[in-house]
């Protein structure tokens, strides 16, 4: 035999599991909620999908090309996750060039300087999002409402989101009851009618997407599921307590970005948990620190402040919180 | 009722190509090789020299300390060289080397097929018999028999259990042992029973071999004290610990032994072993062997004499497939990659497996994302990405802190980590050092 035999330590074969796959499986999971959006809120947002993904490969690939002057890792698509998640929770009417500040401070700020895919601390979609908030403060809520997928890009109507409408009306003392009257439904808001960040909207497009990346393995149920089992159950109480100034827990579940931010943006892996029991409890952080700002704080949404807060946490949980050892119980039989 | 163990597991393509295949008793080839150490503990010291005339089944080394095992000429012939011979590891080990001439057998081996059940040999000389025949563990660890059917002072032993799950993919060797010599396996067990003093055994066996557990559960009606439990498919169910928790819900503790939760466990092709030295005192000079690959014409499962080199059993198989990137010896989870074919089936081959070049080469190493994959599928509850990690960065007491040691090198983090991160060759390392330190820390 001629040709020399490969020899290298077992095992000897490897699923077919890899980085990229389950990047684009999240890309993949997240197309229910882009038709949503576009269904919504027209043209608009595809302009501000495309500039946000484009812009993210773009830095990601120049920053390491040019400035770190390694090989360019961007077709592990986890630049394309980031640009997809920052385009989600933005604004569908946002001007693009704040978009591309966003994907500045996403990829370059929150991704490249901890070291790239894998070494950031917090989420950078949401480092983004944040600083965009603070940064932008009126453009980034100026909320178009759904006026159907026609809608060109500059002609968005803007107006409050529910959330926005809730916490501005139990301020100036009505209550939830009238307050619901200029609401959509709890069907309506199912679908995604209503206004907010072009991904936010369609609760039931994004729990499509969650099921898949759930049935494939992507994400296990442990965060998604507890994040809305806080939410629901700290506003259930809250709402038996007080009808009148606080709204129900489907209200909740439905608004704003808690089924984006549960199933989406808390389950990155990089800035998540590794173990069950430490995803378990980063999950009742993220929901109780949003029902603590969405009901006392100064804004009327709080999932991008909780997820990142808990991302702080995270080395903690991986630290103290360890998977049970075999053979740890001694049983003698 | 398929049980299996709760924590971690994998379940890779079976492979299972040769599960149909019936055994096939390979032709004497010209020359065999036989290492000295083919077991785990010490190497037995040869008894024959260069020019020496041999008879198939006598004594060539014999066992040298507590654990050891005897080695017989699996052939009969002329001894052309005592020397050192690489290995399937690689590394070059004192070997016997002999030209085959005939095959004629050493006195007192009964190679009747005849099925014996009854038992007639007491405790003390089952195992002295196992002792003499040279038994080790067939499943692959290779630790004496002899050692497994003595209960040290203090232990307690209620059950055996009888490892036929065989969860690495592509080998069938125990499979076809279950089929094929169900009642020589029965009765194996029942004298590996009688030498622990245990009125109890199990075996285990997965659930992609139906009519392995169908054949021995309808068997095991004439035998007292046995049974067959079903497991549900999952790596590494083989494990020691892993196949104790799935038939009794034992666990046992970390550091520790089977015996610990009063359990010995035996594998089939070891109780098929017993069986023939106990009852037809008949040495352990061959074994079955898969041969297997998606490219190989004709895979298959051959009965063959301890020695041959693997070289042979391929061409037996059809010869080496053009296409050939990597050789293994044992399954593709643990088994060891040949480096040359020309090395010597040993007491310890369960298998060879032939990979094409496609698939014998490691993907390009990624970052570590954290997704945790590595920790749920640890079969032992570790978590492989800090073992590696702090390996890595040489943090040897840190690595021993969360338990390196209990790592039995399954593979399964390797296999699933999606970024292709050589996590298991890190953590040997580690593990290796570790139990170095821990060494040196008694001597001190």
């Amino acid at each position: 035999m001629n040709n020399l035999l490969n020899v290298s330590p077992s095992p000897h074969q490897h699923s077919s599991e890899t980085t990229r796959k389950l990047m684009y499986g999240v890309v993949f999971a997240l197309l229910p909620a882009l038709a949503a959006s576009v269904y919504y809120f027209g043209t608009g947002a595809i302009i501000v999908t495309l500039t946000s993904v484009v812009s993210c490969v773009a830095v990601e690939y120049l920053i390491q090309k040019f400035v770190l002057k390694v090989k360019p890792s961007v077709s592990d698509g986890s630049a394309v996750v980031t640009g997809l998640l920052l385009a989600f929770n933005v604004p569908s009417n946002l001007p693009l060039f704040i978009i591309v500040i966003g994907a500045v401070i996403s990829i370059g700020v929150a991704k490249m300087t901890f070291g790239g895919l894998g070494n950031n601390p917090f989420n950078p979609a949401l480092v983004g999002r944040v600083f965009l908030l603070i940064s932008f403060p009126v453009k980034m809520t100026s909320w178009p409402v759904p006026t159907g997928f026609k809608t060109g890009y500059a002609d968005a109507v803007t107006g409050a989101t529910p959330l926005g409408i809730l916490s501005e009306g139990v301020k100036n003392g009505e209550t939830v009851s009238a307050l619901m009257e200029k609401i959509p439904s709890h069907l309506q808001m199912f679908y995604g009618h209503m206004g907010g960040s072009m991904g936010e909207v369609a609760a039931g497009a994004l729990i499509l997407g969650g099921i898949y990346m759930i049935w494939k393995k992507i994400i296990t149920w442990h965060i998604p599921v507890t994040v809305l089992l806080t939410v629901a159950v700290f506003t259930g109480i809250l709402w038996q307590a007080d009808p009148s100034k606080f709204a129900d827990p489907v209200f909740h579940l439905l608004t704003g970005g808690v089924m984006l931010g549960a199933i989406f943006m808390a389950t990155d892996y990089v800035t998540s948990p590794m173990t069950p029991k430490g995803m378990i409890i980063y999950a009742i952080g993220i929901g109780v620190i949003t029902v603590l700002i969405r009901t006392w704080g100064a804004y009327p949404e709080g999932v991008s402040f909780a997820i990142l807060i808990m991302n702080a946490f995270v080395p903690l949980l991986n630290m103290y919180i360890k998977p049970a050892r075999f053979g740890k119980e001694v049983k003698h039989g | 009722m398929f049980k299996t163990f709760p924590k971690g597991g994998i379940h890779p393509p079976e492979n299972k190509l040769t599960a149909s295949k019936p055994i096939v008793t390979l032709p004497l080839p010209g020359t065999v090789t036989i290492p000295v150490s083919q077991h785990i503990g010490a190497p037995a010291t040869p008894t024959v020299a260069k020019g020496d005339t041999v008879k198939t089944g006598q004594v060539i080394a014999t066992a040298k300390g507590f654990v050891s095992a005897n080695i017989h000429s699996p052939v009969s012939g002329k001894v052309s060289k005592v020397e050192a011979v690489a290995d399937t590891t690689g590394y070059k080990q004192m070997a016997v080397v002999i030209d085959v001439e005939g095959d004629e057998w050493a006195d007192g081996i009964d190679r009747s097929p005849a099925l014996v059940k009854e038992i007639s040999m007491t405790r003390e000389q089952i195992i002295e018999r196992c002792k003499e025949c040279g038994l080790v563990g067939l499943g692959g660890a290779t630790f004496p028999t002899y050692i497994k059917m003595t209960v040290p002072e203090g232990k307690k032993c209620d059950m055996i259990i009888i490892n036929g799950v065989e969860c690495e993919p592509y080998l069938t060797s125990d499979h076809r042992l279950m089929v094929e010599k169900g009642n020589e396996v029965l009765t194996g067990v029942t004298i590996i029973m009688k030498a622990l003093g245990v009125a109890k055994a199990i075996i285990g066996i997965e659930g992609n071999k139906p009519d392995a557990i169908e054949y021995l559960s309808g068997l095991s009606k004439d035998y007292t004290g046995i049974t067959v439990q079903p497991l549900k498919v999952k790596y590494p169910q083989g494990g020691e610990k892993q196949l104790i928790k799935s038939c009794t819900g034992r666990e046992v503790p970390s550091g520790g032994l089977p015996l610990d939760v009063g359990v010995v466990v035996q594998n089939v092709g070891t109780a098929l072993a017993v069986y023939e030295a106990v009852q037809k005192n008949k040495p352990l000079i061959e074994r079955v062997v898969t041969i297997t690959g998606k490219s190989v014409i004709n895979p298959g499962n051959f009965l063959v004499r301890i020695g041959t080199p693997v070289s042979v059993l391929i061409e037996a198989a059809g010869g080496m497939p053009d296409d050939t990137g990597k050789v293994v010896n044992g399954g593709p989870m643990m088994g060891k990659a040949l480096a040359i074919t020309g090395v010597p089936v040993t007491k310890g081959t369960s298998g060879i497996v032939i990979f094409p070049a496609a698939e014998s080469q490691r993907e390009e190493i990624l970052p570590c994302i954290r997704c945790g994959k590595c920790s749920s599928v640890c079969a032992m509850g570790l978590e492989p990405w800090l073992l590696a990690a702090v390996s890595e960065k040489a943090m040897f007491e840190k690595a021993e802190g969360e338990k390196i040691t209990d790592c039995m090198e399954c593979g399964a983090c390797s296999y699933t980590c999606p970024a292709k991160r050589p996590l298991l060759d890190y953590i040997r390392l580690g593990k290796a050092t570790v139990i170095r330190m821990a060494r040196e820390r008694v001597m001190k």
